[in-house]
């Protein structure tokens, strides 16, 4: 068992009972009725989250619906997902967050949570009801998807999101500076004629984004961070004891803008891949933790939709079922981060950030625990992923080390050798 | 007929693909189609039988015509889609407009599309040969083949000739066709424009930018004038036509101030007394109607190549047609 929550990395038998952690130990007995399983070789974890999906219900369910974002959640490992409420129609009711929730519990897959929109409508023009929707079961506000561009309403929201304790999380793009850009703006986007999205329009906002939680004292919490000089002051906003939290993507660590070279739609992404510099400062900043969460901006999208001409294909690539395999073999098993590291970027924090159960597997913690194979060789099939979608670069990576059982209030939700649950 | 031994390979989507040599194996293919437009019967078996279709979906009337005297030159079937009024503006995709044209057994597709990489999105899907004729701001391949095939009729050899392209690079495909083509000929290129206009990270493709049409002429043997699209003033890259004609306009007072004869390009339709002035396109110096001439003959090159035609039988092509090889 790993736990970084409590420093724990050892070889433990844990008790689950009612859906929650009941007890550790050496030599634990089995009470009596009780399911064993038997893990030796695997290592118990506390379960991972993702605080950054797209699960496209309402509206769009032909590309991810929330029973099956929950579905390839869990056949990442994931016991709990944050679904972004840019869908249509956009979360910014009590209702709407009511009706993630349920459809989410109905799936009994990963848990999911619904960040609400940040503005009505994610308009950009008045703060929702974010009172209403916290009491609904929102964990966070954000207009993710639509850069808030009116920095007053970002200060209100910092402001104001502060009585019910959550986050405001922010995808930074000044859109006067992206506006009609489809990729990186650089040598690559010279070449193949496309417009770009500078640097710049992200580290304008985000560099507003931390004025702003300075001036406020709220907490922000910056969305996929893809720029160098983003995480650098991302770095500097945290020394100085600022509240933010920030997120780092498995695209933004490990690709670069080369790979939209021949126009692969799977390589469109908003924001885009960026230079080589970006990516190496992205890992860099996840590696140090200024960059404290993982986050896959899981993004489905139909085969018909990113089947044509780069400008007019839609921005996203899903993530849920590649990444928690991946990071294990290009992170942990090459030694550039540990598996307790690990975990406290793809568990431990992202629980933190948002206030969410999990997180760890201390007593009375609920029994959300993930099974990792660190010597399972795979390779990423998009043709078996569980997701409706397949719009993924990393078709056909071969790797070692990957989830193979997720277990969400002690209930087995997905087991890798037994078939999806 | 053998399209597979085509010296351009399936497809013409782009320069940048092309190697020096099969960019001049087109310009010398073309010398032999030059004359057939003289001709009082212009018209030649060469692609008898051959069914192309010219896929427009962005309006074009200089470049489609061109095509299409290209292709009737060479005998070959042609049907014309444009986006109005097909099934295109239905919500048909790229993908199946391109399918059900393969579905009535065409030879060939020539595209115009408004998203770059368009083409070649085109050429991985169907078995037809498919000829890029502008696709977004990537390439027009056709378009920089007329430019360079007149700036060799004019200069001879290109290697270490200076060519400087005008205006727009930001959203020009012409531009980027240009700056492959005359690189890999052995060419020295240069960019002039405003900076807004000026795509960041355009000197890694291996040109010199210059910020001030007076030093672009004092450099250059030759300079392409690229159009200024009217919507580049409502959407903010320059403040007016009057100031861009002002500032980067290419004048007959700014061409007398040149230290030599500077030869004048223009791929049109020109906005005359914007980015170049009438005594100017007009004047000794412009070879713009010449480019016209040989886009015809370049265009009826790429064709016969794709069709399998080998460069070396031109010649005799024009008199037996292809199909009887």
């Amino acid at each position: 068992m790993v736990d970084p929550s409590r420093s724990v990395d050892a070889r433990l038998d844990l008790l689950l009972k009612d859906g929650r952690v009941a007890a550790e130990g050496e030599g634990l007995e089995a009470p009596d009725g009780a399911r064993e399983m038997d893990v030796s070789g695997l290592v118990v974890v506390p379960g991972l989250i993702d605080v950054h999906v797209h699960l496209r219900e309402p509206g769009q369910e032909h590309k991810e619906t929330i029973a099956s974002g929950a579905r390839a959640a869990a056949a990442g490992g994931f016991t709990a997902v944050c679904a972004m409420p840019n869908t249509d129609p956009v979360i910014d009711s009590p209702a709407t967050v009511g009706f993630v929730l349920a459809a989410g519990k109905a799936a009994g897959a990963a848990r999911v949570y619904p960040v609400g929109a940040l503005s009505v409508g994610q308009k950009g023009e008045r703060l929702t009801e974010i009172g209403e929707l916290v009491e609904a079961g929102a964990v966070g506000i954000t207009d993710d998807g639509q850069p808030v561009m009116d920095s007053g309403l970002m200060r209100r929201a910092l402001e104001y999101a502060q009585t019910f304790d959550i986050p405001v999380a922010d995808h930074a793009e000044d859109l006067g500076l992206s506006r009609g850009g489809a990729m990186n703006e650089g040598v690559v986007s010279a070449r193949l004629g496309l417009a770009g999205k500078p640097n710049a329009s992200e580290d304008v906002h985000i560099a507003r984004d931390l004025l702003l939680a300075e001036l406020t004292g709220g907490h922000i919490h910056l969305q996929h961070v893809s720029t160098r000089r983003g995480v650098e002051m991302i770095r500097e906003a945290k020394a100085r004891g600022l509240r933010v939290t920030a997120e780092a993507t498995p695209h933004h660590m490990f690709l670069t803008d080369e790979a939209v070279e021949g126009y692969d739609t799977n390589a469109k992404m908003n924001p885009p891949l960026r230079t080589a510099e970006d990516r190496d400062a992205v890992l860099a900043g996840f590696l140090d933790g200024t960059l404290d969460t993982l986050a896959t901006d899981h993004a489905p999208h139909h085969y018909d939709e990113k089947e044509q001409a780069f400008d007019d294909a839609p921005f996203g690539i899903v993530g849920l079922e590649t990444v928690t395999g991946m990071l294990l073999d290009l992170l942990v098993r090459t030694g550039r981060m540990d598996l307790a590291t690990f975990l406290e970027r793809a568990s431990v924090q992202p629980a933190r950030a948002f206030h969410l159960p999990g997180g760890t597997l201390e007593e009375g913690a609920p029994a959300d625990v993930t099974l990792l194979d660190l010597d399972r060789e795979w390779t990423v099939d998009p043709r078996a992923f569980v997701s409706l979608s397949r719009n993924t670069p990393f078709g056909g990576w071969t790797g070692t080390g990957r989830a193979v059982a997720t277990l969400v209030g002690g209930r087995t939700v997905w087991g890798l050798d037994d078939g999806a649950a | 007929m053998n399209r597979s031994a085509s010296p351009l390979g399936k497809d013409l989507v782009g320069l940048e693909e092309l190697s020096a040599e099969q960019i001049r194996t087109i310009l010398d293919t073309a010398e032999p189609f030059k004359e057939i437009s003289e001709r009082r019967i212009k018209k030649v078996p060469v692609l008898r039988g051959n069914t192309i279709v010219n896929l427009f979906m962005e309006p074009s009337t200089r470049t489609r015509i061109s095509f299409e005297f290209a292709e009737k030159r060479l005998s070959a079937d042609t049907v014309n889609i444009s986006s109005s009024g097909s099934s295109v503006t239905k919500g048909e995709t790229l993908v199946d407009t391109a399918r059900n044209l393969e579905a009535m057994r065409i030879d060939m597709v020539v595209i115009r599309h408004g998203s770059s990489g368009a083409a070649r999105f085109l050429a991985d899907r169907i078995p037809s040969n498919v000829v890029n004729a502008g696709d977004g701001s990537h390439e027009h391949p056709t378009q920089a083949l007329l430019d360079l095939l007149t700036l060799r009729d004019h200069l001879g050899s290109l290697e270490g000739r200076r060519v400087c392209i005008v205006g727009d690079i930001l959203h020009s495909r012409v531009a980027r066709s240009n700056i492959w083509g005359l690189l890999k000929l052995g060419a020295e290129v240069g960019v002039c424009g405003p900076r807004t206009l000026l795509p960041p990270g355009i000197e890694a493709l291996g040109v010199e930018t210059f910020g001030r049409i007076e030093a672009a002429l004092e450099w250059a043997d030759a300079v392409n004038v690229l159009r200024l699209q009217l919507e580049r003033m409502k959407s903010g890259f320059v403040p007016s036509l009057r100031e861009y004609n002002r500032v980067f306009g290419v004048t007959r007072k700014r061409l007398e101030a040149a230290p030599r004869d500077v030869l004048i390009l223009h791929p049109g339709p020109m906005n005359r007394g914007v980015e170049i002035d009438s005594d100017v396109a007009d004047g000794p110096s412009s070879v713009i109607l010449e480019q016209v001439t040989n886009g015809v003959a370049v265009r009826m090159a790429v064709l016969y190549l794709l069709a399998g035609g080998r460069p070396e039988k031109a010649e005799a092509a024009k008199r037996g047609g292809l199909a009887r090889e």
